[in-house]
């Protein structure tokens, strides 16, 4: 059953922490010092150039109204030279915010790709326990939504905040250059601007809250019908499902449509006031021209004419529009450090503790001393350095022993009480019991995917904590009930049981797990592409493939957790068969529901409850009239 | 775009909406062009030293125009959103409804999963580009038109100088869109292709570790990470021409108009030109400027979204493979079944049938067991019953008639199937029962658990029949889901029950009782068992053996044994300690 998808917009419920700014600008700049260095130098020089328009403006209506009175062949020389000046401080701008441009391509993705890598990475490492206590759709959303975030935080809200904010403070030093009064106006405009943006834009984020919560419910109904649609099929129940979706989609669109309608309102609300305070200035700069009596406020000193109005008008243009800009980068900020946040937790997580140091070699045995070698014996051994530098290797045999383990997933509800057993090397020791009884959870332990609460368990005598995890994995071969195929094709598929298996080799194994026959049979037959978990699988099939991947494995030790739960009886036997002969004198642990497929075990443990409750092979069991011999004449129900 | 128009018919009535929202964002524009006109007026009024009373005047002029604007600007924003989230409903809703009428082939043509990414994602995606398009694809081009009108009313020979830049500018951002949009199709593939290598690792995890592969993984993601960091970086790094591109273009509409607007105002002595007339010049030539830009990026959002719209179109135009005949049979006269030379094959191209000549006469009220080894064709044949795929050749008869020749509904209500893959929907057991019978009485649904063996469990849960399932039937066990989806079928009171592979994870006691229970209270209702274990279908009248697609045989169990090679070794494989007669 594939697990909810989470709400992608997990991450905006939560305001963002503290330090999380400081800690990704931290990141960004340790890599990317002397580009961002570069970026930030062009952003100085193209907000000069794009800001000195209006000095310009200053200067050339100054020019003009002199050249009305001396004529154009005096004015020429002047107004040329200042063209000039303008034009060159144009082209450095536009430069340079093509050098800002295509530098931060380079920062923006590599940025990306590297913290990508390192969440990966760090993935791959962290405990069993992480992935069963996360929904996968969370996980799944760092590297869509969190991810997408930072890229919006990284090449367009810092540089245009910066730039914004830069060119916000040359205007006000270029307006107070100008005129004191017309500045204020310009701030009047501006805070009105601010009290928009906070009472529209407050509304918005409520209803986008409530918007992302009637979307989630569609989703879920959606997802749920689709994947039921079958069912809805047989029992004629099209009407009503289309009844049910069409409130739940009601509900949405009335969320929805008020949500983005305060969004849509506050971009035009946004300009238009601007344009108000337009023409205010215009009107207001008008006036003061007029009034004899006025005296102008400036760091110039110049007088109040038509040549600080004009340029003012510009700048009251610019000034807006940046406002307006960074408002909405704001937002972006805010979602980006809540993705950033999101994706701190996933990095700071305690990574899977491996204090192993026992190591799995292959080996040969001579002079009935075991000696390591490189090539691949069939033999392998335990390599265990001690404190005095000295080495000694233990064979590997498969004895595995649990003494009086305790085991629980959380602390207060323990799954596993007191379980004591003994698998010797070559036996076939099988797992029944009820959904919940703890079956899996051994397997669990063996392989350290969770680490006992008390108790010890023992490999060749070697207390398992003392191997080193990979090692004791790859003397492991599991075929674990949920089957997972990955992207590519069959052959693909088994061989990642042992990387450099040759295709005999995987063929071998496929016939072993009697995969060949229905292989062969697919419309390209080993290069069949696998996508989608093996979507155009039957779900027997996908296990006879997992079973073949273990078995090119060819591991010492074998653990089959409802490895054969999806294939018919007949079909199993024949796989049971290779399987045997496979793992001749190799220890092999197999947990079942159905009562055949263990029957011919060395021993088999029935559970309840975490709890051994008989033990013995089949005919011990049935003599004993017990537990199992209930089971096994269908009075007792396993659930 | 084909596929644009087609959905576009599913706006409806939102259509005053869409057209409503257009017309008040031509308002804004007209408005907002005529802005810097009149403040050009005003400019040349206090330049030449008017009074008071005229300033007043345009002033006055001036903020009821900016406060017309902005009530055009924010109705066209309140219906634009309405038109969007009210199309973005309506494709859902004809998107449902679609599916609804699907056949299980063209559920299957589909896939689940790929469905609810149409229903979600697909529909988002349009919702944006429609509201895009009709604010910014209707106000970029009127803006420009506009604003070339209004410097053409200021100064006609001015106008031809930065009119003379937008075709550089337009040949410009075509091309690099051209280079960039192929890119961007590729990064899409490849970010789909990394997402998908992230989700294999998140949900086989375990399959990962257990092969400590860990390492394999991370150089196979690294390889992925990094192919889409390059493409990314290559499409960037070619739209990082666009933005200089049109400052340049502007700076250099700036300075050609200021030195030329220079010259006519001083050579004509402010007569001809205005000091004004430059500041609104200017104003005009960015708007024009800015618009393109807005366009070039309209272009590459609906570029983007047109995926999407195919999504949704293939959807909505897919032909349902099964639909009612004309004059359809109302009535389904007795549970017999007839397979007359049926072969069947899940689609035209496979080269083998997965159902090959079958002929099979079950009379009503028989009990029929169907046993066969995996992918052999007993799910495929029963699903022809109910008519869920229809046949490739030959017939299947119910009740003596072609079930072609039923109203679907009809024929399903009387041919009631426990599929393999069941599924429970959240809510009440009560309400999950009542899906066979949406008018069940308490009594009829106490009844029909009580048949099922389900009675049981129920009454010890805490709510009883009020008890929520959750989602697929996650807080019961496989035993218990089974039986509520027996309990479920029941309540149809079909003249056929088809039990596919549905006690498998009952044990065999509790499966018996269904079975006593079966034969006890619905004797007349045929039953046809679909099962792994032979003691399930042990006691039929009659048992099926399926190979490869072909009837292998047909007899009881003490025929089958005796004469039937298969029977015998699936038997023996599960009993082979002998008898256990107890």
């Amino acid at each position: 059953m594939p697990r909810p998808m989470g709400s992608p917009v997990g991450g905006m419920k939560t305001a963002a922490k503290k330090g999380t700014l400081k800690r990704l600008m931290k990141m960004l700049f340790a890599e990317y010092k002397w580009k961002l260095a570069l970026v930030i130098f062009c952003i100085i020089i193209s907000t000069v150039a794009s800001t000195s328009a209006s000095l310009f403006m200053n200067q050339l209506i100054t020019k003009i109204t002199a050249g009305v009175e001396t004529g154009w062949q005096t004015a020429a020389v002047g107004i040329s030279r200042l063209v000039i000046i303008m034009g060159c401080i144009y082209l450095s701008g536009v430069i340079a915010s093509y050098i800002q441009a295509w530098t931060m391509a380079s920062v923006t993705q590599g940025f990306l790709n590297s913290t990508r890598k390192k969440m990966f990475a760090k993935m791959e490492h962290l405990p069993i326990k992480y992935f069963d206590t996360h929904p996968h759709g969370d996980i799944m959303s760092y590297y869509t939504n969190d991810i997408d975030t930072l890229r919006q935080l990284v090449s367009q809200a810092i540089p245009s905040l910066m730039m914004s904010a830069l060119t916000v403070i040359i205007l006000v030093v270029y307006m107070f250059y100008l005129s004191i009064w017309m500045t204020l106006v310009v701030f009047f405009g501006v805070l009105l601007m601010t009290l928009a943006i906070k009472k529209v834009g407050g509304n918005s984020g409520k209803y986008f809250i409530r918007q992302q919560k009637a979307l989630g419910k569609t989703e879920g109904y959606i997802e749920e019908l689709m994947s039921g649609q079958k069912v809805v099929k047989i029992f004629n129940h099209e009407e009503e499902s289309g009844k049910a979706f069409d409130k739940i989609n009601e509900e949405l669109y009335g969320e929805a449509s008020k949500a983005n309608s305060f969004a849509n309102m506050l971009m035009p609300i946004m300009g238009n006031i601007g344009n108000i305070l337009y023409v205010l200035v215009a009107f207001i700069g008008g006036v003061l021209i007029l009034l004899p009596n006025v005296h102008n406020l400036s760091l110039s000193g110049q007088a109040l004419g038509i040549a600080t109005v004009v340029p003012f008008l510009g700048m009251t243009r610019q000034f807006t529009r940046n406002v307006s800009d960074s408002s909405q980068h704001f937002n972006h900020i805010i979602m980006a450090l809540a993705g950033a946040d999101r994706i701190f937790e996933l990095m700071d997580e305690e990574p899977e503790v491996d204090d192993g140091y026992v190591t799995l070699v292959n080996a040969k045995e001579a002079d009935g001393k075991i000696i390591e070698c490189e090539e691949r014996t069939g033999t392998w051994a335990w390599k265990h350095p001690h404190g005095d530098g000295s080495v000694t290797y233990t064979k590997l045999n498969g004895d595995v022993r649990m003494e009086h383990m305790d085991f629980g997933y959380k602390p207060e509800k323990i799954v596993l009480h007191d379980v004591t057993l003994y698998a010797e090397p070559g036996q076939k020791v099988a797992f029944v019991g009820a959904t919940g009884a703890g079956k899996t959870t051994i397997t669990n332990l063996i392989n350290r995917f969770y680490d006992v609460a008390d108790g010890k368990i023992r490999y060749d005598g070697i207390n398992i904590n003392k191997i080193k995890k990979d090692d004791l994995r790859h003397s492991l071969g599991i075929v674990l009930q949920e089957t997972n195929l990955f992207t590519g094709t069959v052959m693909e598929n088994i061989r990642y049981g042992k990387l450099d298996a040759t295709d005999e080799e995987c063929i071998a194994a496929a016939k072993l797990a009697n995969a060949d026959d229905f292989i062969t049979r697919l419309p390209e037959g080993y290069n069949t592409m696998l996508t989608s978990n093996g979507a155009n699988l039957s779900q027997g099939q996908r296990q006879l493939l997992a079973i073949a991947r273990a078995a090119v494995a060819d591991p010492p030790v074998m653990i089959l957790d409802e490895a054969t739960s999806s294939i018919d009886t007949r079909t199993e036997a024949i796989v049971q068969k290779g399987m045997d002969a496979l793992m001749k004198g190799r220890t092999v642990f197999v947990i079942a529901h159905r009562l055949s497929t263990i029957q011919n075990a060395d021993v088999i443990m029935l559970l309840d409850h975490g709890r051994i409750i008989e033990r013995g092979t089949h005919d011990d069991l049935i003599a004993e009239k017990g537990r199992y011999y209930q089971l096994y004449t269908g009075a007792f129900e396993l659930e | 775009m084909k596929s644009f128009i087609r959905i576009l018919r599913c706006v409806r009535e939102y259509k005053i909406q869409s057209i409503l929202s257009p017309l008040f964002i031509m308002g804004e524009v007209i408005i907002e062009c005529l802005i810097p006109f009149i403040t050009a007026k005003l400019i040349d009024n206090i330049e030449a030293g008017c009074d008071l009373s005229v300033i007043g005047k345009f002033g006055g002029l001036l903020v009821v125009m900016a406060v017309a604007s902005l009530a055009c600007g924010a109705l066209a924003g309140y219906f634009c959103s309405i038109a969007a989230c009210g199309f973005a409903k309506n494709l859902r809703h004809d998107l449902f409804y679609a599916v609804q009428n699907f056949s299980f082939s063209n559920i299957d043509r589909f896939s689940s999963s790929s469905l609810v990414t149409r229903l979600t994602t697909d529909v988002t995606n349009v919702q944006n580009s429609y509201m895009m398009i009709i604010r910014t694809a209707i106000r970029s081009p009127l803006m420009m038109v506009f604003s070339i009108v209004m410097t053409i009313k200021l100064s006609p020979s001015i106008t031809l100088a930065f009119v003379s830049m937008v075709p550089f500018l337009i040949v410009g951002v075509i091309v690099i869109m051209g280079k960039a949009m192929p890119l961007f199709r590729v990064i899409f593939k490849r970010y789909d292709a990394l997402n998908n290598s992230v989700q294999e690792n998140v949900s086989g995890i375990r399959a990962v570790k257990s092969f400590v592969r860990e390492e394999y993984e991370n150089s196979k993601f690294k390889k992925a990470s990094d192919a889409v960091c390059a493409d990314f970086t290559k499409a960037e790094k070619l739209m990082a021409v666009a933005m200089p591109l049109i400052q340049g273009a502007s700076y250099v509409v700036m300075i050609i108009v200021c030195f030329f607007g220079a010259k006519l105002i001083i050579r004509s002595g402010g007569t001809e030109f205005s000091v004004g007339s430059l500041s609104s010049i200017l104003t005009y030539g960015m708007q024009v400027l800015m618009s393109l830009m807005m366009l070039s990026f309209i272009f590459v959002m609906v570029t983007m979204s047109l995926a999407s719209a195919n999504r949704i179109c293939e959807v909505l135009e897919e032909e349902p493979t099964i639909q009612n005949c004309e004059n359809p049979v109302m009535n389904v006269q007795n549970g017999s079944v007839d397979f007359e030379n049926v072969c069947f094959a899940y689609s035209k191209e496979a080269e083998k049938n997965t159902l090959d000549n079958i002929n099979i006469h079950i009379k009503s009220g028989e009990t029929i067991g169907v046993i066969g080894g995996t992918g052999c064709g007993k799910t495929s044949l029963i699903q022809l019953i109910s008519r869920l795929y229809d046949v490739t050749e030959g017939s299947v008869k119910v009740g003596g008639i072609d079930v072609k020749n039923y109203d679907i509904a009809t024929l399903r209500d009387a041919v009631s199937v426990v599929l393999q893959k069941n599924v429970l929907f959240s809510g009440t057991i009560k309400e999950n029962l009542r899906w066979g019978d949406k008018n069940a009485s308490d009594d009829e649904l106490v009844n029909a658990c009580q048949l099922a063996q389900a009675e049981e469990f129920i009454e010890q849960m805490p709510e009883k029949y009020d008890t929520f399932i959750e989602r697929g039937g996650s807080n019961v066990s496989g035993g218990q889901k089974q039986r509520l989806c027996i309990a479920r079928a029941l309540l149809k009171k079909p003249k056929i029950l088809i039990l596919d592979d549905s006690t498998s994870a009952v044990d065999t006691r509790t499966d018996a009782l269904i079975r006593k229970a079966f034969k006890e209270e619905i004797p007349d209702t045929t039953k046809i068992i679909i099962a792994q274990r032979i003691s399930s279908i042990q006691e039929a009248d009659k048992i099926i053996v399926l190979d490869n697609g072909m009837v292998n045989a047909v007899g009881t169990h003490d025929e089958l044994i005796k004469s039937n090679e298969i029977y015998r070794e699936v038997f023996e494989s599960q009993n082979k300690v002998g008898d256990l007669d107890a």
